[in-house]
């Protein structure tokens, strides 16, 4: 089995490639990309920050530069990240050959880079100021050349994400294997159908928003402006009802790449399988009722608060109901502390802090104190950072021998885990604390009793800096150096492993047929795998007595590793 | 030595071209072009369904709906509406007709669509030049004119559809009994026209 075949051009990847292999890197690399663009402002807004007077950068151009980190972050990196794994993964773990709609898919990826230059582009004429959320009055009378550039961007980057989650969920339900069924998929499958539902039901709700904002901005209505009976808090509703559902968009993703990690890396089966599966619906659908706990202090009526509480509170149950879940498939495993799975642990330990606090936050009387603090700034950064980047990161190096056919290197992966680790928290920790003593957010000056707190919070931006360095300079001399990785080298069960490293343009040389769970390590089916193979090897394939089901060559060869070139012989 | 039980005929051979592999690729499942389409419209709708959650909140909050110095006429949409509404039907036996692989038939009916879909915006374009208010005159009068404008837009969208269908229908043997993806996208996405202009017919002219 040749790993040379799957192999692609450099010049492949700055093409109108409709395989979704081709596809899911463009999205990841230019996620990356916008995540080190998007992270050189926040540094820039942390040494602004590191003394109380704001001496480095003017009042508008601060403004702008926490206005498109966040937006950058959000539509930039982290739902683009999401959607470049769901696109690599899906197809091969289902066993189909592409997505559904392959040219859609190559049409969703490719809004993103004009979406995102547009953004950057604004820095040349007037850059958005009204943060990411971009609230009015203040998005009305601030940076209004800005502004509308922000919510063409946003239009692009939206419709893009809308158009990924057509291909995701039709693809999930449609193109599985026959043998597959719904219980039988990878954990990622359902958490895309989970996110997919929400993208699809929210994102287009943002769209409204953003249109009507822009007949305010541009044409003289007053949707949103009181002297013209308009109400601000409209917009505040349509905004959220898209930006509530936007962080589980982002969570979903990796909650997903997690589960199927973890496994791997601790030889063991996940505990609940469907447990899990059910409780990515349950977010999802939980997810469309909570929003307005972003408007507890905008002058919302005291029912819809109660209600909004309540709601918000229960969706830490199957939240919850996951991390258990992990715990009790890491517990007791045969674990490998490889960079993958140092992340995938490092995941559940840091979106648990951001959890708690999100629980905290979910209480009104706790809220209306902590809102507009850096209290949140510290919650969204430990769920966001905490969860959905060292997700990223898991995946990264838990999938990159499979997308690049090469292994990375494990010591520069530890160096980089231990620093982004004590990065995150040193950057986002203390905030918790300046945001319960009182400094508000998106303030370049605050009170100088702040300081020493804040000193902390960049030197800790600034070991994330440098934390990059490590990962970069690995993947980058990986990808055109490194071993040569084998078609599973992490000897997992679900099906992307049972092809090459990279996979053949059409993923799998043969239609792969069920032999396990995704999940059954140390199982009695998979015990004497060896034994069984070899079996196979000697004469007709026996039927597996307990599923009826054939092994397919692909399988096999990959199970017991490249032990003979089989290609030659099996194909016309 | 022999592994695999699949059959071999089915086997691919070294692709080299991503042209073949992704062409393969769509030989080898069913189409689920119209499944695409649905999903798709399911999210478009949402676009509405926060517009029309703006409207009603804006209605909830005021005193007198419409304001003072609104006047809504209902001849000219009413009229309108029936004419969309009707054009659904129209469509439809459109792809009744090329379901039994009957072509001319299609080209007739979405002809008839189409004109009457332009009939619509031409009546709507009509009713704007006669109203008495404007974009910015009060809340009402900026919801009405965004919501039918946006609506408006998707209606165009829809008539160039049919219009792309009618283009391709031409072609004789384009579309047929079991091909005819194309007219039944268009005719999916004409009725979610129509249903979204019910409920934003009742919701600015009745309510």
């Amino acid at each position: 089995m040749s790993n040379q075949e799957g192999e692609r051009r450099p010049l492949d990847f700055f093409g109108f490639s409709t395989d979704h292999k081709v596809i899911g890197i463009q999205y990841l690399v230019t996620s990356f990309i916008f995540y080190l663009i998007g992270g050189f402002m926040a540094g820039i807004v942390r040494t602004e920050l590191a003394t109380p007077d704001p001496d480095l950068v003017d009042p508008e151009m601060y403004n702008s530069l926490f206005t498109v980190h966040g937006t950058i972050m959000i539509f930039l990196w982290i739902v683009p990240a999401g959607a470049g794994f769901a696109n690599y993964l899906i197809p091969l773990m289902i066993g189909a050959r592409d997505m559904a709609f392959p040219k859609l898919n190559a049409v969703a990826f490719w809004l993103i880079p004009p979406g995102g230059l547009l953004l950057l582009a604004s820095f040349l004429i007037e850059a958005p100021q009204a943060g990411w959320t971009s609230y009015p009055p203040l998005s009305l009378v601030t940076g209004k050349v800005g502004e509308e550039i922000w919510i063409l961007s946003i239009l692009l980057l939206g419709t893009s994400s809308i158009l990924g989650a057509v291909n995701f969920s039709v693809t999930i339900f449609k193109m599985r294997i026959p043998t597959m069924g719904l219980n039988d998929m990878p954990l990622m499958c359902w958490a895309m159908i989970a996110a997919s539902a929400l993208i699809l039901l929210s994102t287009p709700v943002l769209a409204a928003a953003l249109i009507l904002l822009s007949f305010d901005l541009l044409a003289g209505t007053n949707f949103f402006n009181p002297s013209g009976g308009g109400d601000p808090v409209v917009y505040q509703h349509l905004f959220w009802f898209y930006s509530h559902p936007a962080v589980y968009i982002m969570i979903l993703p990796f909650f997903g790449l997690i589960s199927d990690i973890l496994p791997v890396h601790a030889r063991k089966p996940i505990f609940g399988y469907q447990a899990i599966a059910y409780s990515s619906l349950a977010i999802s659908f939980l997810g469309l009722i909570v929003w307005a706990h972003h408007m507890f202090t905008s002058g919302t009526p005291g029912w819809l608060r109660m209600f909004f509480m309540i709601t918000t509170m229960i969706i830490a149950v199957p939240t919850g109901i996951k991390v258990f879940g992990w715990l009790a498939t890491i517990w007791g495993g045969k674990l490998r502390l490889n960079s993958a799975m140092l992340f995938a642990m490092g995941f559940i330990a840091t979106f648990v802090i951001g959890g708690v606090t999100g629980i905290m936050v979910a209480s009104v009387p706790f809220d209306i104190h902590v809102h507009d603090t850096y209290f949140i700034v510290a919650h969204f950064h430990y769920v966001l950072f905490g969860g959905a980047v060292f997700g990223i990161f898991a995946g990264i190096y838990h999938w990159f021998p499979k997308m690049t056919g090469r292994m990375m290197n494990e010591n520069w992966g530890i160096v980089h885990f231990v620093l982004t680790l004590i990065g995150a928290n040193m950057t986002f920790m203390p905030m918790h604390i300046l945001g319960l003593q009182g400094m508000p957010r998106r303030v370049a000056m605050y009170d100088p009793r702040f300081t020493e707190l804040n000193v902390v919070c960049t030197i800790g931006t600034y070991i994330l800096a440098v934390s990059t360095f490590p990962f970069i300079i690995n993947a980058v001399w990986s990808w055109l150096k490194g071993p040569k990785a084998p078609g599973n080298p992490w000897e997992a069960l679900t099906l992307e492993w049972m092809t090459s490293s990279p996979p053949p343009i059409e993923n799998f040389h043969t239609t792969p047929v069920l032999r396990t769970g995704p999940y059954d390590y140390g199982m009695k089916k998979t015990l004497s795998i060896r034994a069984r193979l070899k079996e196979m090897a000697s004469s007709v394939p026996p039927r597996n007595k307990e599923t009826g089901i054939r092994v397919s060559e692909a399988q096999s060869s990959s199970l017991l590793g490249d032990i003979q070139d089989s290609d030659s012989d099996n194909h016309p | 030595m022999q592994f695999t039980s699949v059959d071999q005929s089915q086997t691919t051979t070294n692709l080299a071209t991503e042209a073949i592999a992704s062409s393969r690729h769509h030989e080898e499942h069913p189409d689920h072009r119209i499944l695409g389409v649905v999903v798709f419209l399911v999210a478009e709708s949402m676009i509405f369904l926060g517009m029309f959650s703006a409207y009603l909140i804006y209605r909830a909050m005021s005193e007198q709906w419409p304001p003072e110095g609104i006047e809504r006429e209902l001849l000219l949409p009413g009229i309108n509406t029936i004419i969309l509404i009707s054009s659904s039907f129209v469509m439809n036996r459109g792809n009744k007709a090329i379901k039994n692989g009957d072509q001319a038939g299609l080209r007739v009916w979405f002809a008839a669509t189409a004109i009457m879909g332009a009939i619509f915006l031409a009546g709507q374009v009509y009713e704007y030049s006669s109203l008495e208010f404007g974009l910015t005159t009060n809340l009402y009068a900026s919801c009405f004119y965004v919501l039918t404008a946006f609506h408006g837009l998707h209606v165009t969208f829809g008539v160039i559809l049919i219009c792309g269908v009618l283009l391709r229908s031409a072609k004789d043997g384009h579309y047929t009994k079991e091909s005819h993806f194309g007219p039944e996208a268009a005719e999916l996405y004409w009725h979610f026209v129509d249903v979204i202009w019910i409920i934003l017919f009742i919701l600015l002219y009745l309510l």
